[in-house]
């Protein structure tokens, strides 16, 4: 009972820290620019399928990582400079179809250069599964968990340490007040894309090794590092956290104990909950708006 | 007309109104001033139903308005419009001021599927309606301007000639005379005046002190959400409480 | 007397309906035009919701996958009369919009499009699972059309029932525009607070026009079941709702005609891409992403302000 009860905790914590990865990277952008990226999926798609391919090309596993990441990061300043700045201040509608577009543009190259071939990734440091009171945990779980942990604290320590940091949180909270002190704010918009885009990737490189990776896993994975961000509360890093792994754990436990079919559904009826009851989030502020 | 007792609205840790008691009566132009902050929008929000009272009540027309919401106030007879000009920029002049009159109107949306010849009719009266109101209120050349393309002024205007076509008994007005220079402040006075001669009871919030004791009867003074004083425009002038908070040299 | 610009474009519309068989040569255009025609009606019903009321649905063929499915599976599993069947599953459409509308159009921008859009994915989910009902991912085969024992069936009498539902559609929409509700939707775009307190309540406005926009939705996917014979989860799905938005808004919000256009242009789209031979989605990606920088009305509002700003 505990073991099996372990072993779904395990595999929800998992995913779900790629959730987390994910859900900071919609945090993000939502907070710099008050965009619902929903081609923050495609960085994820395209970390995990530019890393296998590259280690199938024959490159070490440590740089076709970074090499990985880093094309990520590159796609999301394409993003932002091609398609986001010259939107400017539509309505919302029309900047949600302009970043599925651009999702779909990602995806569409996707399949025609890295092809629609299933793929995998070599997991980090070997196969060898972990007895943990009698549940089985993969050492590429701990490379997911660790990873993200450290991505967290180097996370927190710069937007609490650093001046860039902090810059981006004033963005975040008032454009036209961080543009007045002269903080560079189309920067700190590419800046934002740009992280996303290689958090993104970074959560798709290190679950890969255990799940099969294709050019078009990004939609789902995008949503549903949405509705993590939601659950959290859009615009808190630490609820993006918390939402990721709770998402995470919560879809584990519905395809355990429920039916493996829905768990992909779990997430959508979670958001219509949230949005229902508690739409700013769990660490989510209230807003009021003011006439 | 409207009664105003212990009214208190407190968001989060901000006492925004605090325990503010008023009584406006019927046909009578009644002014609520003071300084930024002090509350009178809040004070609005809370009359027409945009906010709901932490406590205290109000009561229109003698019968309980507090946490009302502002579509049954608008049936009950109360018009409002607002600081930061809620005019719909995606329609027409004429448009804007026929949804003021909404209420009287066959509003349901399966009879406006069909076009039936009774909803015909009702339309283009209230369209002549709506064409008299622009020319009562001095906007009467832009009726079929689209709204996007009007001044502020004009706008400013054509606010208030909707929050008329509702055919209100009480009207209230949330610095009509906010970004209007001189002239144009003459004009909303002179508006204001015809408008409370022709029966309806009006109150405004404005910080333009000229047009506050030119028009009104009676004014109440608001300081830091607490009422400070409440009296005719003389009695206002010549309180040293109020030109301490307020007034100062611009009395 | 002078015609209205909208009487105008309604017949110019039935003018152009009529005489249009004349110049189909073959089945294969009587098809794309009356996949024209259903995405038309769609699109005319959504854009009421998006358009002029200034709300969002991400989630819309999830109530086309209702009507779709209920029709299929009323008529071929259960032996239901083909017209029952239809109303039915308009009816349970209704009623879905109905129970999920008040608590969804609370919600305003990114949320309501978010959950819209869990909403479509939920719909869409529970017809590939449910495999016993639905076929799942394989589909099912549907029935053809009966009204009273005549069947409806070849190209030319679908085209004309199809044509006729978009006429019918077009005339409640252009007439529902002019009439007070009609302005009460705009004006809860344009300014939910002023219609307010002008009296009109918001929330049931907003419920209403989202129920009849989906309605419309379930009744197409009815006529679209029977018509192709064959139905499968796709068209509940994401994608899907993605293509009905995006008719909307590139063809011009808060516009009839524009919605028209619209589903005109993202119809004949992918027989167009077919061209760009594995390049579709990139294609149709960058599609999206430019006529929605460069033409954020849509192309008939922006036509419209090129043709009044040389009148003027």
């Amino acid at each position: 009972m505990l073991s099996e009860l372990l072993q779904f905790l395990f595999s929800g914590l998992t995913v779900g820290a790629m959730y987390a990865l994910a859900a900071v990277g919609f945090s993000l952008i939502y907070s710099a620019s008050g965009v619902i990226n929903f081609a923050q999926g495609e960085f994820i798609m395209l970390g995990g399928m530019s890393a296998a391919l590259l280690v199938q090309a024959g490159v070490p596993l440590p740089l076709a990582i970074a090499l990985a990441v880093l094309a990520a990061a590159v796609a999301g300043l394409i993003v932002e400079k091609l398609a986001i700045e010259p939107a400017g201040n539509s309505e919302v509608v029309t900047l949600v179809i302009i970043t599925i577009g651009a999702s779909l543009t990602l995806r569409g190259l996707a399949e025609v250069f890295l092809g629609k071939g299933n793929h995998a990734l070599p997991a980090f440091s070997g196969e060898e599964p972990i007895a943990i009171l009698g549940a089985t945990l993969m050492p590429q779980s701990l490379w997911v968990m660790g990873v993200t942990l450290v991505v967290v604290v180097a996370l927190a320590l710069f937007f609490g340490r650093t001046t860039l940091g902090k810059a981006v949180l004033a963005t975040s909270c008032n454009k036209l007040a961080a543009q007045l002190v002269g903080i560079n704010t189309r920067f700190i918009l590419l800046l934002a894309f740009g992280l996303s885009g290689a958090l993104g990737a970074l959560g798709g490189i290190l679950v890969a090794p255990m799940t099969y990776t294709s050019y078009d896993v990004g939609i789902m994975m995008g949503l549903k590092g949405f509705v993590a961000a939601t659950l959290g509360g859009l615009g808190s890093g630490v609820g993006a956290i918390v939402g990721g792994l709770l998402l995470g754990v919560v879809e584990a436990m519905t395809a355990g104990y429920i039916s493996s079919a829905y768990k992909d559904a779990m997430p959508f009826v979670l958001i219509l909950l949230i949005l229902f009851f508690l739409p700013q989030g769990l660490f989510g502020k209230k807003t009021t708006d003011r006439v | 007309m409207l009664q105003v007792r212990n009214l208190s609205k407190t968001f989060g840790g901000v006492k925004a109104v605090q325990d503010v008691s008023f009584t406006v009566r019927a046909g009578t132009i009644h002014a609520v001033i003071g300084p930024n902050g002090a509350g009178k929008t809040t004070l609005f929000n809370l009359i027409t139903g945009i906010y709901t009272p932490t406590s205290g009540e109000i009561l229109f027309d003698d019968a309980p308005a507090g946490g009302e919401s502002p579509d049954r106030l608008a049936r009950r007879g109360m018009s409002r419009t607002f600081q930061n000009l809620q005019v719909c920029m995606n329609m027409s002049a004429i448009e804007n001021v026929m949804v003021g009159a909404h209420l009287r109107l066959g509003s349901s949306l399966l009879a406006g599927l069909f076009r039936l010849p009774g909803l015909a009719k009702a339309d283009a009266e209230c369209r002549d309606e709506a064409a008299r109101l622009m020319d009562f209120v001095g906007v009467g050349q832009y009726r079929d301007t689209h709204a996007s393309q009007m001044s502020y002024g004009a706008l400013k205007r054509l606010e208030i000639a909707r929050a008329l076509a509702a055919k209100p008994k009480l009207l209230l007005l949330d610095e009509p005379a906010a970004g209007l220079n001189h002239t144009e402040t003459g004009e909303i006075e002179a508006l204001i005046r015809k408008i409370a001669d022709s029966g309806i009871t009006v109150v405004l919030v404005e910080h333009d002190m000229k047009l506050v004791m030119n028009l009104s009867d009676h004014i109440l003074v608001l300081d830091y959400g607490r009422k400070l004083a409440e009296g005719t425009a003389a009695e206002i002038r010549d309180n040293p409480d109020v030109i301490a908070a307020y007034l100062g040299a611009s009395a | 007397m002078t015609m209205k610009p909208t009487t105008r474009g309604f017949l110019f519309l039935a003018f152009v309906l009529a005489v249009l068989p004349l110049a189909l040569p073959n089945a294969y255009y009587y098809d794309l035009a009356i996949r024209i025609a259903i995405n038309a009606s769609i699109a005319v019903g959504l854009n009421l919701l998006i358009g002029y009321t200034g709300q969002i649905s991400l989630g819309h063929a999830g109530f086309f996958g209702i009507g779709a499915y209920a029709s299929a599976i009323l008529t071929s599993r259960y032996g239901w009369p083909s017209g029952v069947a239809l109303i039915a599953g308009a009816a349970a459409t209704a009623l879905l919009a109905f129970a999920v509308a008040r608590p969804i159009l609370k919600l305003k921008g990114h949320y309501l499009a978010m959950a819209t859009l869990g909403l479509g994915i939920i719909l869409s989910m529970l017809i590939v699972n449910e495999t016993d009902f639905t076929g799942g991912p394989d589909g099912m085969p549907v029935d053809a059309f009966s009204l009273f024992g005549w069947q409806i069936t070849g190209e030319q009498t679908w085209y004309a029932v199809v044509a006729v539902m978009l006429l019918l559609v077009t005339r409640a929409a252009l007439n529902l525009i002019d009439a007070p509700a009609g302005r009460a939707l705009q004006a809860i775009h344009g300014s939910e607070i002023a219609a307010r307190v002008a009296g009109i309540d918001t929330t049931s406005f907003k419920v209403r026009v989202f129920v009849l926009s989906a309605v419309v939705a379930s009744v197409m996917g009815s006529v679209t079941a029977h018509y192709v014979g064959f139905l499968t989860p796709g068209a509940a799905g994401f994608f899907h709702s993605i293509e009905l938005v995006t008719m909307v808004v590139l063809g011009g919000m808060a516009s009839v005609f524009g919605s028209i256009l619209g589903a005109v242009v993202l119809t004949l789209l992918p027989q167009l891409l077919s061209a760009f031979e594995g390049w579709e989605t990139v294609v149709f990606g960058l599609i999206l992403m430019l006529t929605m920088i460069f033409l954020p009305r849509g192309i008939v509002p922006t036509l419209r302000l090129k043709f009044a700003g040389r009148a003027a």
